[in-house]
């Protein structure tokens, strides 16, 4: 599986949405990402890369492209 | 008068994130506008947290209007049910949402909200009982218009019992962290106003950058939490941020885990702040007890003690007090803060007093030797998600009434819900309507497909046998 693709399931799996409305979601778009989607998405993304997110990455991680950003600073080209 | 407004005068009563304030002088007007045209009149208060929903309601309480506190995202079909139920005679909403209800029909309009008439019938005369001060919805979410009755005199005990076990006073900045239609945020409001203190509200939650910045930039001396609010602060490495202006952390809307309540209380200790663990219900106004902050590592895991003026029993199976420690038996509250009962209809609002200051809580709880409560089970089959009270009898009404045929058992433990259903076809539906329908994270509800749920003799359900099928 690419980044790309483990990137995308962990939103299909923790928010129950299909890999084509990842593009452009932000944070408390739709009622599965709130903070407890939140965490969960968190915790997805940093058992699919094998890393630990900082408190100040996973607070200002408000939307999917916005995570990818983010995710440059751990090495994780997506 | 519930609050002194006059006494704060010019002092900023709550300020928010969208740059709106407002002072104990500007409330103390407000409610002259409230006494105006909605004294004893019932009003829906769309609750969200900014200046115009908090200076509504502070208004209305000192102004005999009396306010039903409702969720910004309350399902609409419970709404529309509650509206008819209830026949409100104001709602107060904030302005851009008004045409939602009315297009016309607005009174006043302040702090981006809107008072507005929406009256169907000429007066029908039905009189609010007099002591009757606010109208909280329960667990609320499964379609169920119950609310619970508060009196003017319940509000003041429960509030000057908060004020003096947590040592308020006016230099307090507590940020909201839990919606006001909430008992629990409502709480923080009610105990704050009555000191004078500023309350600092916010929209944005723990996981957003906005929320710490306001936090630090408006200096915040506390907050509070349902037990996954603590989780999150763990997960967000709370422990290493430096937040000089907090005081105080409270807890209450659940169980911590004992382990988390220990890391929470060795951490307050280290960094010289009190971590308060608080247990109440709606149906108590807010707070039954508290476990001194002084004590919470040396009793973690425990609920604490009564607060001042409160008084618990332990009831055994046939109804007597429980006199040895670490005994279990049903926790009895008695004190002023014990509600008026609820209301299941609008002629319902004009009762009094059904409870006469004694609440049985449903849960099951324990002393030790040194009169420190643990609540070790519940009565009654409810499971608390992120704070809020789920009634799983309610939940299996619900899942067998949409969909025909299916037979459902619903249990779980706090936070994550199991839902048992006998045919594999209404899996995803399931889970997706229950979701939507009681507004919890669909990562907390497991639907299950059991071939039949496991029942005794007579029928009744054998919820223990489906432990087994946890995750």
């Amino acid at each position: 599986m690419s980044n790309k693709e483990k990137y995308i399931q962990a939103f299909v799996e923790t928010l129950s949405i299909e890999p084509e409305e990842t593009v452009g979601l932000k944070y408390q778009e739709i009622p599965n990402w709130d903070s407890v989607g939140h965490m969960g998405l968190v915790a997805a993304i940093e058992d699919a890369f094998d890393i630990m997110m900082d408190t100040d990455d996973i607070i200002e991680f408000s939307s999917f492209e916005k995570g990818m950003e983010i995710l440059r600073k751990y090495d994780v080209e997506i | 008068m519930m609050w002194r407004f006059k006494e704060y005068g010019d002092k900023i009563a709550a300020l928010d994130d969208t740059g709106n304030a407002v002072t104990y002088t500007q409330l103390e007007e407000l409610s002259d506008i409230f006494r105006k045209f909605a004294h004893r009149k019932l009003i829906f208060h769309i609750c969200r947290n900014a200046v115009g929903s908090f200076a509504g309601y502070a208004a209305m309480i000192n102004a005999g209007a009396v306010p039903v506190m409702i969720a910004e995202d309350m399902d609409k079909a419970l709404m529309e049910n509650l509206w008819n139920v209830y026949q409100p005679d104001f709602i107060w909403v904030p302005s851009e949402r008004q045409a939602q209800f009315r297009d016309e029909g607005a009174v006043y309009q302040a702090y981006d909200y809107a008072l507005v008439d929406v009256k169907e019938t000429p007066d029908k005369g039905e009189e609010l009982y007099g002591e009757l001060a606010l109208l909280l919805t329960t667990s609320g979410s499964t379609g169920s218009p119950k609310l619970v009755r508060q009196s003017y005199a319940n509000i003041r005990a429960n509030t000057e019992s908060i004020v003096q076990y947590l040592e308020l006073d006016e230099t307090e900045r507590p940020i909201t962290t839990l919606p006001m239609n909430y008992t629990y945020g409502l709480s923080i409001i009610n105990s704050h106003l009555y000191v004078g203190a500023t309350l600092l509200m916010t929209q944005y939650t723990l996981v957003q950058k906005e929320f710490w910045e306001f936090l630090k930039s408006q200096q915040a001396t506390s907050f509070g939490g349902v037990p996954y609010t603590y989780e999150m602060l763990k997960k967000l490495r709370y422990f290493r941020m430096e937040l000089p202006s907090i005081r105080t952390m409270t807890q209450a809307g659940g169980k911590l885990t004992p382990e988390l309540h220990k890391e929470f209380a060795e951490y307050a200790q280290t960094a010289g702040k009190k971590f308060v663990v608080m247990y109440g219900q709606t149906e108590a106004t807010a707070r039954m007890a508290y476990l001194p902050a002084d004590k919470a590592l040396e009793k973690a895991g425990s609920m604490g003690i009564a607060i001042p003026g409160g008084h618990f029993d332990l009831i055994d199976a046939q109804g007597n007090i429980i006199e040895e420690p670490d005994t279990v038996g049903e926790l009895v509250y008695k004190g002023e803060n014990v509600t008026l009962g609820y209301a299941l209809s609008r002629s319902d609002l004009a009762k009094g007093d059904e409870r006469g200051g004694r609440l049985e809580t449903g849960d099951m709880a324990k002393r030790d030797r040194d009169g420190y409560y643990y609540i070790v089970g519940r009565k009654k089959r409810f499971l608390k998600m992120f704070g809020k009270r789920v009634n799983m009898d309610e939940i299996d009404c619900l899942v067998k009434e949409k969909f025909d045929g299916i037979e459902c058992a619903s249990t779980g433990v706090d936070d994550t819900m199991y839902i048992f259903v006998d045919n594999k076809e209404v899996i995803n539906s399931v889970h997706g309507y229950v979701a939507e329908k009681i507004h919890i994270n669909s990562s907390a509800i497991r639907v299950k497909y059991i071939a039949s749920i496991p029942k005794n003799e007579s029928g009744k359900t054998l919820y223990t046998k489906l432990e087994a099928y946890y995750d």
